[in-house]
């Protein structure tokens, strides 16, 4: 039971503007996965919210109830540290029971939740081992038993898998999901992995230099981004972008001269947001682009290098306008380096941003 | 290649060692001629300086337990030195402590003023401190030395451990913090054990010399039955200067805590000691 609401917070490091304003609502039981380049003030709106950092300004809510003047025990939230932060001379069952243990939690009490929460992340024969005795994955289950003991309405995850290699990363993240499923309670996760804010988030809110670009489903984010930041990093590999001249505009499409000339009809509901003349730039993901579109738009260019994975092929193109071009293609195409090659893409499915970065729709 | 290389590597450790041991044999001898001639008698002192007691019998032992006030300054000493190290320790870790983990107005001034400590020979003062101690009656008195020792080790004390504090990850703290302990709490619980290395590091350092000095309770205290160690053996020397054993005996007994000490926190002093070598 935890609604989240986040009204105007700001946060300044002397002279050093942080976080300019941030707005943002946490429904209960929400995953949420904050994204975003390093240091645009992810682990800070999330230290903010745990009460480790003063808000400069703002407010923040958890229920109804203002919880910026509380200390960070008496919000109600638990956090997992990417170094893990576990206490190294304690065992991992006195660093699982330390909170309860300094809230006074009767013995019998204290017991019973470390246990079970042992039992839940399968930390039970390793109880009375230091940390120092456990492997990478198992610290941060230790990690994790420590915010769950606590019973926490929220629990905020800083970059939690970071250190982990991809294997336990990807088990982990299976583990974070189910735990998420059977806790009922609202996480919030930083974190700089596409698939972990693909897969694990209920909505992605894209940070950039302390602001909130867009936040959203991460399908919507990736069909419907607001504005070319969002549009480059949401997405992996990214979205090439094309630099182009609005031509012509009529009530229903703009029409889009690539500086390699080529012309490409860009439909849209409100053309009015560019002009002729207007500098603009088409945004293709890699996977739209195919090999045998007919009479579909292309980019043409030298390929410098390719990778056959077999199920899929990606290209590496530098195109005749000099655009580094990424082409992620289904199954296996015989290319080679240096080969000339055309990529045709579907203008409907591709993004158009005015000269403010901003989608037109 | 890797063989010869191997070999190279494996010649230059029986160098270091046959260095290393020719090092401990330098240093270990004397103590050790000191420990052995106190259980010889004199004759034997003087007709086999360097060979073995002819027996292990604690004949000089005894005498200094029984018939001299070797057991007194002993005391006298381990109070002195206990109370200084157990203030120093406790007192330092604070300073230490609120020098490295916290952000506030005038800290750098304070570590300044702590550093000048460290350049500043407290004898220099003696004149002044004579006077401020007779004012506030701590002459003649143990706590007047406690007083000095302490005040005299906290600059290299807190010299230490703000290093040591310094490297710990400010993620711990933060955990603690949610975990719902005090300022207070975090520094004892959760960050000071991780330093014990350096409080081992900086008991020693600064145990030694207050044991061994002789210059302040020389200048402090006059009754016999606070007397020190240090202090106490002087006068020994000239009542058993006929009687070398009993000298030896008594010197080994003075030297023996701090040895004691040092054995059994040795493997902690030097994990501090080697703490930043291995990451
Ligand atoms: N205590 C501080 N004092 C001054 N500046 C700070 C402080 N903490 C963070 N910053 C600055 O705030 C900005 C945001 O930092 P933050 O740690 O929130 O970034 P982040 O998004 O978590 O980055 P990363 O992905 O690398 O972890 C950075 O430019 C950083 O230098
Ligand atoms: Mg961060």
């Amino acid at each position: 039971m935890a609604h989240i609401v986040m009204r105007d917070v700001q946060k300044r490091f002397g002279n050093v503007e942080v976080i300019p304003g941030a707005s943002l609502e946490i429904k209960d039981n929400e995953f949420v996965v904050f994204v975003g380049p390093s240091g645009c003030g992810k682990s800070t709106l999330l230290r903010l919210l745990a009460g480790l950092e003063d808000l400069t300004a703002g407010a923040i809510e958890i229920d109804g109830e203002r919880v910026d003047h509380l200390s960070p025990s008496r919000r109600g939230l638990a956090m997992v540290f990417q170094s893990y932060a576990l206490y190294p001379h304690m065992t991992v069952r006195e660093n699982m029971s330390y909170a309860l243990r300094v809230a006074r939690t009767p013995k019998a009490e204290v017991e019973a939740k470390v246990r079970e929460a042992a039992e839940i992340l399968q930390l039970t024969e390793y109880l009375d081992r230091k940390p120092k005795a456990l492997s990478g994955g198992q610290r941060q289950r230790v990690a994790i038993g420590r915010a769950i003991v606590r019973d926490p309405k929220v629990f905020l995850f800083d970059e939690p898998l970071s250190n982990l290699d991809a294997k336990l990363r990807v088990q982990m993240r299976i583990e974070i999901t189910k735990l998420h499923r059977r806790l009922k309670a609202t996480m919030i996760y930083v974190t700089h992995d596409q698939i972990e804010a693909m897969t694990m988030a209920d909505k992605i809110v894209v940070l950039n230099e302390g602001r909130i670009e867009q936040m959203g489903a991460p399908l919507d984010l990736y069909n419907d981004p607001d504005n070319k930041f969002v549009a480059g990093f949401i997405g992996s590999p990214a979205m090439n972008f094309f630099d182009g001249t609005v031509t012509a505009r009529d009530d229903a499409a703009l029409t889009v001269e690539l500086s390699d000339k080529t012309k490409v009809v860009y439909p849209c509901a409100n053309p009015g947001q560019a002009g002729v003349g207007d500098a603009v730039t088409l945004g293709v993901r890699p996977e739209n682009f195919h090999f045998d579109g007919g009479d579909e738009p292309a980019i043409k260019g030298e390929v410098y290098a390719v990778e056959r994975l077999g199920g899929e092929t990606y290209l590496y193109l530098q195109s005749t306008a000099g655009h580094e071009t990424v082409v992620h293609a289904v199954g296996d195409h015989e290319v080679a380096v240096g080969d000339q090659v055309a990529v045709n893409f579907n203008p409907a499915r591709n993004h158009l941003f005015d000269p403010q970065g901003r989608t037109i729709r | 290649m890797q063989t010869a290389k191997q070999k190279n590597s494996s010649l230059d450790r029986v160098l270091i060692q046959i260095f290393l041991i020719g090092n401990a044999i330098i240093m270990l001898y004397p103590i050790l001629m000191m420990a052995l001639s106190g259980f010889k008698t004199n004759a034997e002192i003087f007709t086999r300086p360097f060979g073995m007691p002819s027996s292990f019998n604690l004949d000089n032992f005894k005498v200094i337990w029984t018939q001299t006030d070797v057991p007194r300054y002993l005391i006298n000493s381990a109070i002195v030195t206990g109370f200084s190290v157990l203030f120093l320790l406790v007192m330092g870790t604070m300073a230490a402590y609120a020098l490295s983990r916290y952000r506030w107005r005038g800290s750098i001034m304070v570590s300044l003023f702590f550093l000048s400590g460290l350049m500043l020979p407290l004898r220099l003062a003696i004149i002044p401190l004579f006077i401020q101690l007779k004012a506030m009656g701590l002459t003649d008195n143990p706590l007047g030395l406690i007083a000095i020792y302490t005040a005299m080790s906290l600059p290299a004390t807190v010299f230490i451990l703000t290093g040591f504090l310094r490297s710990l990850p400010a993620e711990l703290e933060d955990s603690a913090r949610i975990d719902g302990a005090s300022e207070l709490r975090i520094m004892v619980q959760i960050m000071t054990p991780l330093i014990s290395p350096a409080l081992v590091i900086a008991g020693i350092y600064n145990a030694v010399p207050i044991w061994n000095d002789f210059f302040f309770p020389l200048i402090f205290i006059q009754s016999p039955e606070w007397k020190t160690l240090a202090q106490g053996l002087t006068q020994f020397f000239g009542e058993y200067s006929i009687n070398y054993g009993v000298l030896y005996a008594g010197l080994t007994l003075a030297a023996l805590p701090i040895v004691v000490i040092f054995i059994a926190q040795s493997r902690r002093f030097i994990a501090g000691m080697t703490a930043g070598a291995i990451k």
